[in-house]
């Protein structure tokens, strides 16, 4: 594993600040950023092992889940999940297991126990593969919490456009 | 990679001058967090960093590498070996902790993430006076271990799947124990160890 800076912050819009190299890296896909942001690890820390990704900063926003960027909270219009929630909240979550039962039911077996507490329902998105279940409810919605009000159509398939709205 | 805590480079001007300045920013930190933290440190990502952990109950203070993760940190730097480090890819389990009572991979968490947190290792389940956990004592008793490696994350994650609420059945305790794995097989005696201590954890 390469070294890299670090920093931790509990501020989603200190930690869009932080980030801000998508400038200066020559690659345009965002899996190849200088700088990343580190959730769960579950993912980033596997490949950082394997030399497959070498962010030369590392920013832990985990401190974000106690923040309304890690809230699961129920409207007139329907569910918003915080990116910063972890999988084994949202598959827990009584009204969710109760009124999405796509939703708690893709999750709760999904990986691992440990895994599933680690796990940001952000990260679980940037994933290659798109949560199915997910993809197949009724206008799907994806914020960013930092820059702009902006919502982006979830089923956007363009991952690149998936990954820089973190 | 990883230094010792009692071992290391040979003591120069250069490594006091680094340490001092990484322990002198640490602490400006942990008295005055700033609520838009810039990042924690322009020096050398080689640098060591300073982390203040709570681990079984005891604080600790260490000066490591950025990479170290959890698992590095407790079983090389704290010398609790009890963890164990069966794949370092977050497969197998075996490195299960527990952070802040949540049942966690620790070879897949960087020691830098865990500031401020509680920790349990396996080291942490005895009583003072070395009266074990309901869950040790039923691994035990239902000879739920052979070769003992995967037994630490094992009895970990059957603490808090207990906790959790999902160790009802024997079908919900193979399925959520299902992050630790066992070569011996010892599954079965596995179950009905956890069936005996949730008993006894939830004062039956």
């Amino acid at each position: 594993m390469q070294p890299f800076h670090f920093a931790r912050t509990a501020d989603a819009r200190s930690a869009v600040l932080m980030h801000g190299s998508s400038l200066r890296d020559a690659s345009p896909d965002p899996a190849n950023a200088s700088t990343q942001y580190l959730a769960g690890g579950t993912t980033l820390l596997d490949l950082m092992k394997l030399g497959v990704m070498r962010p030369g900063q590392v920013i832990d926003i985990n401190d974000l889940e106690h923040t309304k960027a890690g809230a699961i909270e129920f409207a007139a219009d329907g569910l918003r999940l915080g990116a910063m929630s972890r999988m084994s909240a949202a598959a827990e979550h009584p009204d969710i297991r109760r009124n999405f039962p796509a939703v708690s039911q893709s999750l709760q077996f999904a990986a691992s126990a440990q895994i599933r507490n680690m796990a940001s329902l952000g990260g679980n998105v940037l994933q290659r593969d798109v949560q199915p279940s997910l993809a197949v409810l009724r206008n799907p919605t994806w914020f960013n919490p930092g820059i702009s009000g902006e919502p982006h159509d979830f089923r956007d398939s363009d991952p690149h456009h998936r990954s820089a709205n973190v | 990679m990883v230094s010792h805590a009692n071992s290391g480079p040979r003591w120069s001007r250069r490594n006091f001058l680094a340490t001092s300045v990484v322990s002198t920013m640490s602490v400006t930190l942990l008295d005055h967090p700033p609520a838009d933290a810039a990042p924690a440190s322009a020096a050398n990502p080689r640098d060591p960093i300073v982390t203040n952990t709570t681990i079984n109950g005891r604080h600790y203070r260490m000066a490591i590498d950025v990479r170290t993760t959890l698992l590095d940190a407790l079983r090389e730097h704290v010398g609790l070996t009890g963890s164990k480090k069966g794949c370092d890819h977050g497969q197998c389990g075996a490195c299960t902790v527990l952070v802040d009572g949540r049942r966690i991979l620790s070879c897949l968490t960087l020691a830098a993430s865990t500031e401020g947190k509680n920790i349990t290792t396996i080291e942490g389940l005895a009583q003072a006076d070395g009266k074990l956990h309901p869950m040790q004592q039923a691994f035990i008793d239902h000879d739920a271990f052979q070769c003992g490696y995967c037994t630490p994350g094992q009895i970990l994650s059957a603490v808090a799947c207990v906790a959790e609420g999902h160790a009802e059945s024997e079908a919900a305790i193979r399925e959520y124990m299902s992050g630790n794995l066992c070569r011996c097989a010892a599954y079965p005696n596995i179950v009905d160890a956890i069936k005996q201590a949730k008993n006894k954890m939830e004062g039956a």
